[in-house]
C-alpha cells in the first residue's frame, strides 16, 4: 500500500527534534565591555586630541647695506628693551640719545606694557574696535573684516615697536612681550638686538 | 500581617547601552586624535593668548633649556627623501632597513654621523643617547642644521610636486617652520636657529606656545 506520510505518527519525538532548547537571546557582555574600556584608555592615554597652539611671526630681511634702514621715522618709533630677568623690560620713545634717552621701567601687568601699547597704538586700536563691533553685528564679511582690520594695522602712521634682547634674555619674556604687542594689535614689529650704546644705558638703569 | 513579597531581578544587567557607549568613545578618539609623538626631550613652551594651530606638514626645530636643537619633519616619503639627500651629503651609507626606521622615527637631535647608531637602538638606548646628545650642530663651522633645513625643505618640494598640487592647494600644503623652545631658554639660542633660516631666505615662522585665555574669539 502507498502510505503518505501524513507526519502524524511520531509527532512528539519529531517535534522535539525540530526544536531543540531555545537558550537565552541574551549574551553576557562583561568581556565585551572590558574590551572597549581597555581600547578607550589606551586611545586616551596614546594619543593628543589638540594640536599645539602656535604664534605666526614674520622676521625681517637682512638688509645687506644699512643705509638703506636708517630711513626710519623716529616719530613713531617705540623701542623694548628685554632685560635678563622677567621684570626688566625698558621703555624709551623716538630715536635713541645716551646722553637724554631716559628708559623707563615697565612691567607685564595690564596697567605696564599693555596700557603702553594701547595708548601709543590709539588710533589703530580704535578703528579695529569699529570694526569688530561691525564684524559682531554682522555687518560686514568675514574676509572684509579681516582685510580691513591687517589694513588698519600697517597703516602709515602706525606706530611701530623695535624689541631689543640681550644674549640671556629669556624666550619666555621675549614671546610675553610679543603677545602683549598682539593683544594690543600692533601690526608692525621686530626682534632685533641691542645696541652697545643701549646697552650702557641699561646698564646704568639696573644699577640705580 | 500580610507578607510583602518584594520582585526578585535579576543581578545581571543590561549592558548593552554601556557598550554602545564605550564602543562610541573608542570611534571618537581613534578618527579624533593623533598619536603622540615620540619626543627626546621635555620642553615647556611659553603661554601665548594666540590660538593659531599648528599647520599639518610642519619642520619642526626643538630647542631645549641648554640650547641643545633637535630637528622632526613630518611626513614618511618626505622624511625618506631627505635622509638620502643628506646621505649623498655627508657620504654615509644607510641600509634600506634603516631608511623605514628613520621615516618613521620623530625628533632627532645629534651629529649625522652618529645617526646610523640611533636609527638602530632600541627605546631604552635611544633615551640614553638623548640624553647625551649635544643636539644638531648649529656652529658656522659646522653647520647641520643648515644641511637638514635645505635638504627637507627640497625634499617637501619634490614630495609635492609628484602630487601634482598647484596654486592654492600647493600654497596650504608647502612646509611651515616651527620652533618649539623651552621658556627658560635663552633667547639667543632662539635666534641662532631663526638666523639659520634667515640665511636661507626663510622668514615666517610658527613659534609654539601653550594656550592661555585671552580676547574671546575673532578670526585670525
Amino acid at each position: 500500500m502507498a502510505d503518505v506520510n501524513t507526519g502524524d505518527d511520531g509527532g512528539g519525538k519529531k517535534g522535539k527534534k525540530k526544536r531543540p532548547k531555545k537558550g537565552s537571546t541574551r549574551i553576557d557582555m562583561t568581556p565585551m565591555v572590558d574590551l572597549a574600556f581597555l581600547l578607550l584608555t589606551f586611545f586616551i592615554l596614546a594619543t593628543t586630541l589638540s594640536k599645539p597652539k602656535t604664534m605666526e611671526i614674520v622676521y625681517p630681511k637682512d638688509v645687506k647695506d644699512p643705509k638703506e634702514n636708517m630711513e626710519l621715522n623716529f616719530r613713531l618709533a617705540n623701542t623694548l628693551i628685554l632685560g635678563e630677568k622677567d621684570d626688566q623690560i625698558f621703555y624709551y620713545p623716538g630715536k635713541f640719545k645716551l646722553d637724554t634717552t631716559k628708559l623707563e621701567k615697565v612691567n607685564l601687568s595690564k596697567d605696564g606694557l599693555r596700557k603702553l601699547f594701547l595708548d601709543k597704538n590709539k588710533n589703530v586700536v580704535d578703528v579695529i574696535t569699529k570694526l569688530e563691533d561691525q564684524y559682531k553685528n554682522h555687518q560686514i564679511a568675514d574676509s572684509t573684516f579681516k582685510r580691513l582690520r591687517s589694513k588698519a594695522k600697517g597703516d602709515d602712521l602706525a606706530p611701530f615697536f623695535i624689541v631689543k634682547t640681550l644674549d640671556k634674555t629669556k624666550y619666555k619674556t621675549v614671546i610675553d612681550v610679543i603677545d602683549e604687542l598682539n593683544i594690543s594689535n600692533v601690526g608692525k614689529y621686530a626682534v632685533v638686538d641691542i645696541s652697545p650704546a643701549e646697552k650702557i644705558a641699561l646698564k646704568r638703569e639696573i644699577k640705580e | 500581617m500580610p507578607k510583602i513579597k518584594m520582585p526578585r531581578s535579576s543581578p545581571s544587567l543590561d549592558m548593552t547601552p554601556m557598550v554602545d557607549l564605550a564602543f562610541l568613545l573608542v570611534t571618537f578618539f581613534m578618527l579624533t586624535s593623533k598619536f603622540r609623538a615620540n619626543e627626546p626631550v621635555v620642553v615647556d613652551p611659553p603661554s601665548s593668548t594666540s590660538q593659531i594651530l599648528l599647520p599639518e606638514n610642519v619642520m619642526l626645530i626643538t630647542v631645549d633649556t641648554a640650547g641643545r636643537v633637535f630637528f622632526d619633519l613630518s611626513g614618511k616619503e618626505v622624511r625618506r627623501k631627505m635622509l638620502e639627500g643628506m646621505a649623498q651629503k655627508y657620504q654615509i651609507g644607510f641600509s634600506e632597513q634603516q631608511y623605514q626606521r628613520f621615516s618613521v622615527m620623530g625628533t632627532f637631535g645629534m651629529p649625522v654621523r652618529e645617526l646610523p647608531a640611533y636609527i638602530n637602538a632600541d627605546e631604552k638606548k635611544r633615551a640614553m643617547i638623548d640624553k647625551n646628545s649635544t643636539g644638531v650642530p648649529i656652529d658656522s663651522l659646522k653647520n647641520e642644521l643648515a644641511d637638514w633645513i635645505l635638504q627637507g625643505y627640497g625634499a617637501s618640494e619634490r614630495d609635492l610636486q609628484a602630487k601634482g598640487l598647484e596654486g592654492k592647494a600647493l600654497k596650504e600644503r608647502r612646509i611651515r617652520y616651527a620652533i618649539k623652545a623651552d621658556g627658560l631658554t635663552n633667547y639667543k639660542k632662539v635666534k641662532r636657529v631663526i638666523d639659520i633660516f634667515r640665511e636661507r631666505e626663510i622668514f615666517q615662522f610658527n613659534l609654539i606656545t601653550n594656550l592661555k585665555g585671552g580676547p574671546a574669539d575673532l578670526p585670525k
